[in-house]
């Protein structure tokens, strides 16, 4: 199976990176662009074949290293290799 | 007296806090690698500024699983004093040994000049021969120094006077252009609940002789030796 993991600053969390590419958007002209905010995204192979277990072990080592708890939230999507679950 | 200073790959101011430890103060100073398993006898222990692992996924993240760093937490945990300075300090926060987290910088700009920090707390190893209100002018050189907890974290930390070290004007003056980085409350040092854990982003070890500049950074190795001496201290590696 594999995850996709999606880590980005809580929302009590200033992000100054998405809050400069929010103005160089705006500079552009794409004023139609409210907000941004920048994340991390990582796909982890994995190798059960079972979506509850691969779920189980994304959120785990999300909690323990590739999240910080602290200033950021996460959201897992599982994909199996005959299609897509999630 | 034994300074050990751990030197993860990518620490770049070990050879600083070393050079402070042995040769400014005359204490004894040891390097002690992140794979290393014992602190080789210290009574201090500094995790220096840098970049450690690489900083890869973010500032700290994986010196927390170098071997040492479970060295490091029994020695916080007996009491020891610990100083993490700059990359050091966010080590300690990735390991829990000091609460919240550093996020880039307000500017976004890796900000590299001398600062004022006022300290707040004199009941710290680190922070005992100084006097409360004291300036201290110490250079900081970081990207993500923008300090951060949740507000109710940050009133836990004012409550039991962790804030050691906070950023000020040269008269001592708390304001918003003083504080280079964005940090919540002005905070650039802080201290565990025990208070012997102190982590701050300047970089006192860069600040121990006039020809740099300033020697303000003295005090902090001054503060721990003479805490140890005193007996204040106790616990040993």
């Amino acid at each position: 199976m594999r995850a996709r993991v999606f880590v980005t600053l809580k929302p009590s969390v200033f992000d100054p990176q998405g809050r400069t590419i929010a103005d160089a958007l705006h500079s552009l002209g794409y004023g139609g662009v409210q907000d941004v905010r920048q994340g991390k995204y990582f796909e982890l192979d994995l190798a059960t074949t079972e979506a509850a277990q691969a779920r189980a072990l994304a959120s785990e080592v999300a909690d323990k290293l590739l999240a910080n708890p602290v200033i950021e939230s996460y959201r897992v999507e599982i994909e199996s290799l005959s299609g897509a679950e999630s | 007296m034994k300074f050990a200073v751990i030197t993860f790959p990518g620490s770049n101011c070990d050879q600083d806090a070393y050079h402070a430890a042995k040769d400014v103060i005359g204490e004894q100073a040891e390097y002690v690698w992140h794979k290393d398993t014992d602190l080789k006898g210290a009574d201090v222990v500094v995790l220096p500024g840098g970049f450690a692992h690489g900083d890869y996924l973010r500032c700290g993240a994986m010196a927390r699983f170098s071997p040492i760093m479970r060295e490091v937490q029994a020695f916080a945990a007996r009491g020891g004093p610990v100083l993490g300075i700059c990359n050091g300090f966010q080590v300690l926060l990735e390991a829990g040994l000091l609460p919240g987290a550093m996020l880039r910088n307000r500017s976004l700009k890796f900000r590299c000049e001398h600062v004022h920090i006022r300290v707040e707390q004199t009941d710290t190893p680190f922070t005992s021969a100084c006097r409360r209100g004291q300036v201290l002018k110490i250079p900081i050189a970081h990207g993500e120094g923008n300090y951060f907890a949740e507000p109710d974290v940050i009133e836990r930390l004012e409550r039991n006077r962790q804030v050691v070290f906070r950023y000020v004007t040269r008269e001592g003056e708390a304001t918003d252009a003083a504080n280079p980085n964005g940090s919540a409350a002005a905070i650039a040092g802080l201290c565990n609940e025990g208070r012997s854990v102190v982590g701050l982003m300047p970089h006192p070890e860069r600040a121990c002789e006039s020809i740099l500049g300033s020697a303000d950074g003295l005090v902090i190795f001054e503060s721990v030796v003479q805490s140890l001496k005193s007996g204040a201290l106790v616990a040993r590696a």
